[in-house]
């Protein structure tokens, strides 16, 4: 083991899965934003219901993370991800490595001075275009792929996807994080592994309302293919490659999210098929389900550039303008089916 | 003759280097150039050596250079040529074949690397600029005596104006931007300058902009077969230009030139890329760079650290630089060839204007006879990793906050280390830096926007239409009423000052005059020396396309910039 720590940043139910795999190949520092859950995390070495490893120290001190660790995983909600990078970024230097496991987009019109209806691709970013923005840093990666935090707390065999432009992230990223049960893959197309795990948490959402509505297994297969051509199209638009969707963070990761009871964004659909309001979805769920706000960006972003995602469309009338589900669902099937794969 | 406008100032100024020539690096580089070309040759067998790791990989690379070669001598050979090029390829032949039938390691080991070394001195020696300190002053009053003498010549038209030093180029060419920076930094560290690339007559420009500015010579690499008329090649061996042979594509050769290259800045030569490597085909501004050559600047700068050198003195500045015309002489041409290699990347001899020194001779008659101003943009000084540096050399990032740039180099802040990925990947990030600086820096001609709206205008028209078929649609439809033209101009160059305010490009101050007039100027000088003007008013003051291909060429100067969507 080597001396050098390791950083993650967010003690949530992924952050702290995260920081245990890391913490069977290094010594790990673990930020928690509020103190009080810091020092709570201390001393019960429980974090977000997961038993900590003895070798992982609990801090609320950016600075510290940022001072200790080369390498760094930000694992934290998308909402905060912009604001936390403007308090990380005064730390970093260029020598520092950034790996994020944040699957959602960053929408930011205030600096632009536009408004919602001419959202371009420029107000929309992914999580590394954050990072770039904000801090010194070049060296950045993702982790993406099908990792729900419970299987991973129960080491149950799994696998990642680390994409970054730079093959030493990746080399870094495998090194950190490989272990008996828990493969790593490595990816050079950045922003298509980003891309995959942001559009994927769309579809999840629907596979949720199919499930709740218990349509069966035909439509779940139904919503999953068409789900990822929608990713495809949308995915190769924002920036991403093709290839990339087909891999262990698109297609995997799509099918684990829709299958899975346990994804957030899977019973976030559930619940919205049970009849219950976006509002009450969301007081009912203790983390955030990037789905929803991934929803409301792709929505802006296609009006404003005049296309129509079939799937994100009709979701969107769900979560934001009161359209039943069921409705939704025979919309759906009563628009005309098309040509099965016309990209590759 | 009208004032210059305002914010053009026209400035003598102070050479950089007060000792003079003497102190510069380039004087110093050519003083010892048989010892620079041996050390050279000798980087460059290192390189080759690490990228080809094992013999028989090595011996593949050198044999496949040999057959490239000697096509090349049979079916390309130019007057520059050296005439034993071909019994060296022999002499290289017969050596591998008694490698191939040896059995010797040592003996073959041994072999090898002196043919590796023959061919690598050999292209070296060839590569390796000839600055002469003479020739160069020679050269430099040549051109400013020259071009003053016509200039005032045809301004006045009177024959004692010959003599007349009332103006000189900088009427003529203005100089604008961050000029006072880049003179603060050439005196303290290495400047890479980076212009766009429209025109043959970009280097000769360049050559003069350096000069005025006071800062000492640039190396550059010039096509070789730039070199094979005399004319261009007394000018360019004493402007301090390396050779860069275009159909060499040789690992060997590459390798090669970068190490030239690199050394060179090392070494403190201030360099000139043309780094889309070619002159913009299309009339485009540059999207994608050239690597190979950029690479170099970012390599020289790691190893300077690496030698313990710390940024003050030793450090690499990346100068982009715009380059902004009414006319491209050689833009029929260049269109054309677009046109037809669009899609399919392909060999071609170059046959252009500048084939022979009487039409240069020509060209430089007309440019001077008949006004059409060229201005010069210098872009703020970057770290080689795209980070604007201060007057003092440092480095900040967008938020104001001091990088230390050789921490992109290392993993913790202190071990530096060689990642050819990585620094990959920097050339990369570095080459969409220098593309983003050259649409800020850029300079909207009211020319500019004039061809811009009225193709524009007649592709949305036409929008059924593909591109070859919209250039080829009859004349009679070559027409646009002057009040949708001008309504569309003025919606333009709305967008153009937004964006300018933005900082996301730049505008010529002729831009703030009444539209009318904007207009007017704009078809006057758009492509003005060409046989047919590609854009005209007709006597009822309507617009009348003559040249589709040169509209689509002066057009898409303004590429780039999503100012499509507004028409």
């Amino acid at each position: 083991m080597s001396d050098q720590k390791v950083g993650v940043i967010g003690a949530g139910s992924f952050g702290t899965a995260v920081a245990n795999i890391l913490s069977k190949n290094s010594n790990v520092l673990l930020y928690a934003r509020k103190p009080e859950v810091a020092t709570a995390i201390n001393e019960t070495r429980q974090s977000a219901n997961q038993k900590l490893a003895n070798n992982i120290t609990v801090t609320n001190s950016l600075e510290e993370i940022a001072k200790n660790c080369n390498v760094i995983f930000p694992v934290i909600p998308s909402a905060n991800f912009r604001e936390l990078m403007t308090q990380l970024a005064p730390h970093l230097h260029p020598y520092h490595t950034l790996i994020h496991g944040t699957k959602g987009l960053d929408l930011n019109l205030s600096s632009h001075g536009a408004d919602a209806a001419d959202v371009s691709r420029e107000h929309v970013k992914t999580m590394s275009e954050v990072i770039k923005e904000e801090s010194v840093v070049v060296k950045v990666g993702c982790m993406a792929g099908p990792n729900i935090s419970a299987e991973l707390a129960a080491n149950q065999p799994a696998a990642t996807v680390i994409a970054s432009p730079f093959n030493e992230v990746i080399a870094e990223g495998k090194r950190l994080l490989r272990s008996e049960n828990f493969q790593v893959y490595g990816n050079d197309d950045l922003k298509g592994v980003e891309l995959c795990g942001v559009l994927k948490n769309i579809i999840a959402i629907a596979a949720g309302i199919s499930s709740g509505l218990d349509l069966g297994q035909n439509a779940k297969g139904l919503l999953i293919s068409r789900g990822l051509v929608e990713m495809i199209y949308l995915g190769q638009a924002l920036g991403g490659e093709i290839s990339s969707f087909i891999g262990l963070a698109g297609i995997g990761d799509l099918v684990t999210t829709a299958t899975s009871t346990s994804s957030r964004n899977f019973s976030c659909g559930y619940k919205l098929a049970e009849g219950k309001t976006l509002d009450q979805v969301m007081s009912e769920m203790d983390e955030t389900a990037e789905g929803i706000n991934t929803i409301k960006i792709i929505k802006l972003l296609a009006d404003s550039q005049g296309i129509k995602p079939l799937i994100t469309d009709t979701l969107y009338k769900v979560l934001y303008e009161d359209m039943p589900a069921r409705m939704a669902v025979n919309y759906l099937m009563r628009y005309p089916g098309n040509i099965d794969i016309d990209f590759l | 003759m009208k004032p210059a406008d305002p914010d053009y100032v026209k400035q003598r100024y102070d050479q950089v280097h007060p000792g003079g020539i003497n102190d510069w690096a380039v004087v110093n580089l050519s003083r010892n150039r048989e010892e620079f070309v041996r050390e050279v040759a000798k980087s460059s067998v290192q390189r080759i050596k690490s990228l080809t790791t094992t013999r028989s990989a090595l011996i593949e690379e050198i044999e496949n250079t040999l057959f490239r070669e000697k096509l090349r001598v049979k079916r390309n050979p130019w007057a520059v040529d050296s005439p034993d090029e071909g019994d060296f390829l022999k002499s290289v032949e017969a050596k591998l074949l008694v490698i191939s039938n040896s059995k010797k390691t040592d003996e073959i080991t041994q072999m090898l690397d002196s043919v590796l070394e023959e061919m690598v001195f050999r292209y070296s020696d060839e590569i390796a600029g000839n600055f002469k300190k003479t020739r160069y002053r020679f050269a430099r009053s040549i051109a400013t005596f020259g071009f003053a003498r016509l200039l005032n010549a045809s301004r006045a038209r009177r024959f004692w104006s010959l003599f007349s030093t009332k103006y000189n180029l900088q009427d003529k060419i203005h100089i604008t931007g961050e000029v006072q920076q880049l003179r603060t930094l050439a005196r303290k560290g290495t400047i890479i300058m980076v212009p766009t690339h429209f025109s043959n007559l970009d280097s000769i420009l360049i050559g003069w902009v350096i000069n005025v500015l006071g800062l000492p010579a640039f190396i550059y690499g010039a096509g070789l077969n730039l070199f094979n008329i005399k004319i261009l090649a007394y000018f360019m061996n004493s402007l301090g230009a390396y050779k860069v042979d275009r159909r060499k594509k040789n690992l060997i050769y590459l390798e090669t030139l970068k190490a030239y290259s690199s050394l060179a800045i090392q070494k403190g030569c201030h360099s000139l890329f043309f780094p889309g490597g070619t002159r913009s085909r299309s009339g485009k501004i540059e999207k994608r760079l050239k690597l190979g050559l950029l690479s170099t600047a970012i390599e020289a700068q790691r190893v300077n650290y690496q030698k313990g050198k710390k940024d003050g003195l030793e450090k690499v500045f990346i100068v982009p630089v715009t380059l902004n015309y009414n006319f491209v002489l050689e833009a029929p041409s260049l269109i054309k060839q677009y046109l037809r290699l669009k899609g399919q990347e392909r060999y071609y001899t170059e046959n252009d204007e500048y084939s022979t020194s009487y039409k240069i001779a020509k060209f430089l008659l007309k440019f001077f006879a008949k006004g059409s101003d060229i201005s010069v943009s210098i872009g703020k000084c970057m770290d080689v990793l795209g980070n604007y540096v201060d007057d003092d050399g440092q480095s900040h990032d967008k938020h104001g906050r001091l990088i230390d740039t050789q921490e992109y180099f290392t993993r913790d802040g202190r071990i530096i280390s060689h990642n050819q990925q990585r620094e990959d990947e920097y050339t990369r990030m570095l080459s969409d830096r220098i593309v983003e600086e050259f649409h800020r820096i850029n300079k909207v001609f009211a020319s500019h926007l004039v061809a811009f709206t009225a193709f524009q205008v007649l592709l949305k028209r036409y929008n059924k239409l593909d591109l070859y078929n919209l250039l080829r649609i009859p004349e009679e439809n070559q027409f646009i009423e002057y009040d949708e033209f001008k309504s569309v101009f003025e919606t333009l160059l709305q967008k153009v000052f937004e964006l300018k305010e933005k900082g996301k490009v730049n505008t010529s101050p002729f831009l703030t005059r009444e539209i009318d007039k904007v207009i007017k100027h704009g078809i006057a000088n758009v492509g003005m020396f060409h046989a047919k003007a590609p854009l005209i008013k007709n006597r009822k003051g309507n617009i009348i396309v003559q040249d589709m291909n040169l509209l689509f060429y002066y057009h898409n100067r303004l590429a780039g910039y999503n100012l499509e969507q507004y028409v």
